[in-house]
């Protein structure tokens, strides 16, 4: 098992150049057996990966492959599988730490997804690091995840909620937020890709500022690890959680890394089989990492399956892939804004993977609708952020989200499909 | 006839286009908000109950085409009702929507333009936004002042 995946010290992008070959989209849609089927009668047109990314075959294979022959519980096991399937969950937990440049795999939690790290954080702030009068500071861009979590955290504890609040273009006032922090701050909770608008965060000045006060700081990498290279060692903060089904591998696994030193005084977030020590009826003693945050079975699968996807990604070509990208989020943005009434929502200067527009006297789910008939998969709604939404005064947006396996005649197709829509609904 | 043709029939568009008793009732005996937080619609229906009659209906709408014109044509099947038949002309519509095995099947003959909601049923993601309207006047008949379609019970 562990001998398929893919060594990635051999993967990692290489530096552009000026001959840089194009991304090769054509060649890689093919990995991914769902991008070749039919709805509704047309070519499926897939442009809501900011919720969830489709899979290669070489994830579903891993997976179809350890169950088929290496499952079984894991730790403890005196058994050849168990030994085996107990390898491969390290291996793959290994393989997640050198993609994100996880100098220690220990640091490395898997949980299911970014919604269950945060609130593994959370809970652990709210037990052991936050009193009353203490604040947590979060962006005004945050999707719920990152934010009802804090809002549950300080309700307990009796801490402040401070949100970082942003332009009308979608990015945050770093002025603002630097004014924010102060002596009674515990933590800073920031998403590094808006879901919703696509913006940028320069998290790298987040994490700055915050450290000139010693300041913890947690980022939200759902969006940022399917089109940014993610390197924790050099980025500076001291969480990052995100989901493996964003990132093409399977849904139901997800990362918290954490420095440890900020890891161990957390109490854990669920307690039971595999996180313990040693047990009376009375009183138990725990492990230390990463096993003292995975209580019972983990999602052995699914850790091998985002592993698998890890190293399908890092066998990329960088570069070229947000070159790519970034070419796409253009020309689907110089098309939209020609549909007479529409609005681009998020404007930012540096924006991926992500446009969001509204349309005048067209409801976005009624956009979503119409273009569904077309085989193209947009989402329309508040995209999980509702106090966001308030804060542009609009109840929704339509929003098309990238991945690399999308193409420019995929981008065109969407900008016909709006342009229809529109003549169509139209008072 | 295509999916979007059967889903957005020439009834739903007039009545997102143009959608009647658009307007707040001022005086109202009876109001309520309604939110499918899921899409974001948002629906304000005003009532003035006389007797055991629903005089008049007004609403205003910020929503899809789908949850604008199923409320346009709730006020219209309505208005003049006595208050004892509106829980069966609830259940006739989202009888329509469910579809399946005992659903409701709509005819114009006795469901007029209210038929034309019945395209919305084979589009599972927006039979919500059909319902709302009902939900909010509802709402309103039984006091309450707001109701989601997400709200738990």
């Amino acid at each position: 098992m562990s001998a398929t995946l893919v060594d990635m010290s051999v993967a990692r992008a290489t530096a552009p150049s000026a001959e840089a070959p194009p991304f090769p989209v054509d060649r890689l849609r093919p990995d991914f057996p769902i991008l070749s089927r039919q709805v509704r009668g047309k070519p499926l047109v897939y442009l809501d990966n900011a919720a969830t990314s489709q899979k290669p075959q070489v994830v579903l294979d891993e997976m179809v492959r350890y169950y088929s022959e290496t499952n079984a519980n894991i730790h403890r096991g005196v058994h050849y599988l168990s030994e085996a399937a107990t390898e491969a969950y390290d291996q793959a937990r290994a393989t997640v730490a050198r993609f994100i440049g996880a100098p220690d795999p220990r640091e490395v939690i898997f949980v299911r997804g970014a919604t269950e790290a945060i609130n593994l954080v959370a809970h652990g702030y709210a037990a052991a690091r936050l009193r009353e009068g203490d604040e947590v500071v979060v962006s005004a861009l945050e999707h719920h995840a990152n934010l009802i979590p804090w809002q549950e955290a300080c309700r307990r504890t009796g801490a402040k909620l401070r949100i970082i609040p942003c332009f009308d273009n979608g990015e945050l006032d770093i002025e603002a937020y630097r004014s924010l922090l102060n002596e009674r701050t515990r933590l800073v909770a920031v998403t590094w890709i808006s879901n919703a608008l696509g913006t940028v965060v320069p998290v790298a000045d987040i994490i700055r500022i915050a450290k000139e006060r010693s300041i913890p700081v947690l980022i939200d990498a759902c969006q940022a690890v399917p089109h940014l290279p993610v390197d924790v060692a050099s980025l500076g903060a001291d969480f990052i959680v995100w989901s493996g089904h964003k990132v093409f591998g399977p849904t139901g696994i997800g990362v918290l890394w954490g420095r440890a030193a900020l890891l161990e005084p957390l109490p854990p977030y669920q307690t039971g089989g595999d996180m313990i020590d040693h047990v009376t009826y009375e009183r138990a003693t725990y492990r230390g990492l990463p096993e003292r945050f995975e209580a019972g079975t983990p999602h052995m699968g699914g850790a091998i399956g985002l592993a698998t996807a890890c190293s399908y990604v890092a066998a990329l070509d960088r570069p070229a892939l947000i070159a790519h990208e970034h070419q796409l989020v253009e020309r689907a943005c110089a098309g939209l804004v020609t549909v007479p009434g529409l609005r681009l929502v998020g404007t930012a200067k540096d924006r991926a993977g992500v446009v969001s527009f509204v349309v005048d006297g067209v409801h976005p789910h009624d956009l979503g609708t119409f273009l569904d008939a077309d085989g193209v998969a947009i989402r329309a709604g508040h995209h999980c952020a509702q106090p966001l939404m308030r804060r542009l005064g609009i109840t929704g947006t339509a929003r098309a989200s990238f991945a690399f396996y999308n193409t420019p005649a995929e981008v065109d197709r969407l900008v016909a499909s709006v342009r229809r829509a529109v003549d169509f609904f139209a008072p | 006839m295509s999916d979007m043709e059967d889903l957005y029939q020439d009834i739903i568009l007039d009545h997102h286009k143009r959608p009647r008793n658009y307007r707040l009732l001022r005086p109202c005996t009876h109001e309520a908000d309604g939110r499918n937080p899921l899409c974001g619609d948002e629906l304000h229906v005003t009532l003035r109950v006389e007797g055991d009659r629903l005089a008049e209906i007004g609403f205003e709408a910020n929503g899809c085409a789908i949850s604008r014109a199923s409320a346009s044509l709730m006020t219209e099947v309505v208005k003049g009702r006595r208050l004892i038949e509106i829980p069966a002309l609830r259940d006739r519509v989202t009888g329509m929507l469910k579809g399946g095995d005992g659903a409701h099947e709509p005819s114009l003959e006795e469901d007029g333009d209210l038929a034309a909601i019945a395209g919305v049923r084979r589009f599972p993601a927006r039979i919500k936004c059909a319902t709302l309207a009902w939900h909010t006047l509802d709402a309103a008949l039984a006091g309450k002042g707001e109701v989601s379609t997400e709200a738990e019970d």
